[in-house]
């Protein structure tokens, strides 16, 4: 019952069609409250207690009871390492971390008091291929119903600001190499490197994001669950977006999305057994990685390029679909400055290299033509990471409400994170 | 003190492996790896050659130090504490002129934040990290 290494992942070009293809569906999936930081005190909103709401919402969607889940699968990659606080413990089943800042297979299979789980997955990789993970899983028979479930803390303290690395006067190990120019861990610093060789190959500036940033808060606030709608129900306006608090000009405020605590949970079966379920099942038609590393300190933007397209013909190989069919395209947006190398680098809607910041200039709303990231992504519900594919479903279902678009939505695109590190996952509404 | 007043790098402390990279700069000198295999030039240092995958050492090779400034950012809000105390302060990318497909990072000492010119040339210099005389960090300065 542990990680089995990344032998499941399809991260190479020349893999084929997915064994898989059609014979596992989505069934059911939950979404948590989401609010900005665990306050230390109320347990039912802590990582486990927010982490059960969204399982038994998935499992209820999916018409399950709880004694059909054969199959857990969760990821420790909840960010809550850089936004430690100290805290106390409290009476079990809160008396350890798991529960508060991670939420392990084991604590909601005792809580849960589920009693036929014959396969824990505690410690996958980040939802993007923690997705293609549990798909590859349940095709390959380890489990008959496997609930995956992906929390987001945030604790007190200012983001990053607690974090060892960033409080100590020595750079240890790899960080002998980025820390003492003031590069700090994670993909703000170096996508927006590649955004300004972006901006200057294609004559283009920071001001064209503004569209595309907006657009996302609009998304996100046509998501009653998200953390915008719950809790700072406005529009983003152009003037707020570029008087934005610079963070590393010319990346400001509005670019990153914001920390919260969130869990989503999505339930997997066979297609065969999906037949039966509740709802209208949404089947997988291919998960692909990506996990490159560029040659030098930074990436550049040709690497991060050729990385998308490379990420493109894998999906296209493993699922056998054109990108061209594609109808909904949810690609991760945890920084505004990347999202574009998905765009491009997928080719969606025809947007080839350089032409991105027209696209989002024309008419991206989910009413319109070109309906990028409906899920609102991480700018616009919180940083959940996971609405990029509960919106794939919902649109998929036609559950979206205000978000439904009016284009077809049979098949969708949807992964994160970063265009050289990422896990994406092909859906359609048919097997084939 | 490091020659942007205030700034308090953090000390490298390499792993082992790395450690020759970090020894030739308090000598203020620029070095790189060289796989004997492929010959390709690595900058992080590594263990092994990623580019032909063969276990041949990696050879630590001395460069001029000359390069020019490809693109930059200004850090307005570092999560580094010693950072913390000097910005807003440039950080720029610099690709090295024996190899552009070679980048090294730089706070450009002598460059007033945010004016930078991309495109510059630059060359290699040292500067202190946070505890003086301990450890010395390349940096880059405009010239011409």
């Amino acid at each position: 019952m542990t990680s089995n290494g990344n032998s499941w992942q399809r991260d190479k070009e020349g893999m084929g069609l997915w064994e898989h293809r059609g014979k596992v569906a989505v069934v059911g999936w939950g979404q948590s409250y989401i609010q900005r930081r665990w306050d230390g005190v109320d347990l039912e909103r802590s990582c486990g207690g927010l982490s059960k709401e969204a399982i038994l919402k998935a499992i209820s969607d999916a018409g399950l009871a709880l004694d059909d889940i054969t199959g857990l699968m969760t990821s420790k990659e909840t960010r809550a390492e850089q936004t430690w606080a100290p805290r106390p413990y409290f009476a079990p089943p809160y008396d350890t971390e798991d529960g508060l800042t991670y939420c392990s297979g084991e604590f909601i299979q005792k809580e849960l008091g589920l009693k036929n789980v014959n396969y824990i997955e505690s410690d996958a990789p980040y939802i993007g291929p923690m997705m293609g993970m549990a798909s590859q899983a349940v095709g390959d028979g380890k489990a008959d119903y496997l609930v995956c479930w992906y929390p987001m803390v945030n604790l007190s303290g200012r983001y990053g600001h607690n974090n060892p690395a960033n409080t100590s006067n020595e750079a240890k190990g790899g960080n002998a190499f980025t820390l003492p120019w003031g590069y700090q861990a994670g993909a703000m610093f170096n996508n927006a490197v590649i955004f300004q060789q972006y901006c200057q190959r294609y004559n283009t500036s920071h001001e064209a994001l503004a569209p595309f940033v907006m657009n996302q808060r609009r998304n996100g606030l046509l998501t009653p669950w998200s953390y915008y709608a719950l809790h700072e129900p406005y529009q983003l306006t152009k003037d707020d977006y570029l008087n934005g608090r610079l963070v590393e000009e010319p990346l400001v405020v509005y670019d990153c999305d914001r920390p919260v605590m969130s869990v989503a949970a999505f339930v997997f079966a066979t297609a065969e057994r999906a037949k039966d379920l509740r709802q209208k099942p949404i089947y997988v038609l291919n998960h692909a990685q990506n996990n490159i590393r560029g040659r030098s300190s930074m990436a550049t933007l040709d690497e991060h390029q050729e990385a998308v397209s490379s990420l493109a013909r894998k999906m296209e190989e493993g699922s056998g679909v054109n990108i061209k069919d594609v109808d909904i395209f949810n690609p991760y947006d945890g920084y505004a400055t990347f999202t574009q190398q998905f765009l491009e680098g997928f080719e969606w809607h025809g947007v080839k290299r350089g032409e991105a910041h027209d696209f989002y200039a024309d008419d991206i709303r989910v009413e319109g033509p070109h309906p990028f990231l409906s899920s609102g992504g991480n700018l616009g519900t919180g940083r959940t990471r996971s609405a990029l594919h509960s919106d794939s479903i919902e649109q998929l279902r036609g559950t979206a409400g205000a978000r439904q678009v009016s284009v077809k939505a049979e098949v969708a695109l949807a992964g994160s994170n970063t265009p050289d590190s990422c896990g994406f996952m092909m859906y359609s509404t048919t097997p084939d | 003190m490091s020659m942007i007043n205030g700034l308090e790098r953090p000390i490298p402390v390499p792993f082992d492996w790395a450690k020759p990279f970090w020894d030739a700069a308090n000598e203020k000198k620029l070095v790189v790896q060289n796989c004997s295999n492929c010959k390709i030039n690595h900058y992080p240092p590594k263990q092994s050659c990623n580019n032909c995958d063969s276990t041949a050492p990696l050879e630590w090779k001395e460069v001029e130090g000359k390069g020019h400034i490809d693109v930059f950012l200004v850090i307005r809000d570092s999560r580094i504490v010693g950072f913390r105390g000097v910005q807003p302060i440039n950080f720029a990318i610099i690709t090295l002129d024996e190899d552009p497909g070679l980048n090294f990072l730089s706070n450009l000492p002598g460059t007033l934040p945010g004016e930078v010119p991309v495109g510059a040339a630059v060359e290699v210099i040292f500067d202190e990290s946070a505890e003086v005389g301990r450890q010395l960090v390349p940096e880059w300065r405009v010239i011409g």
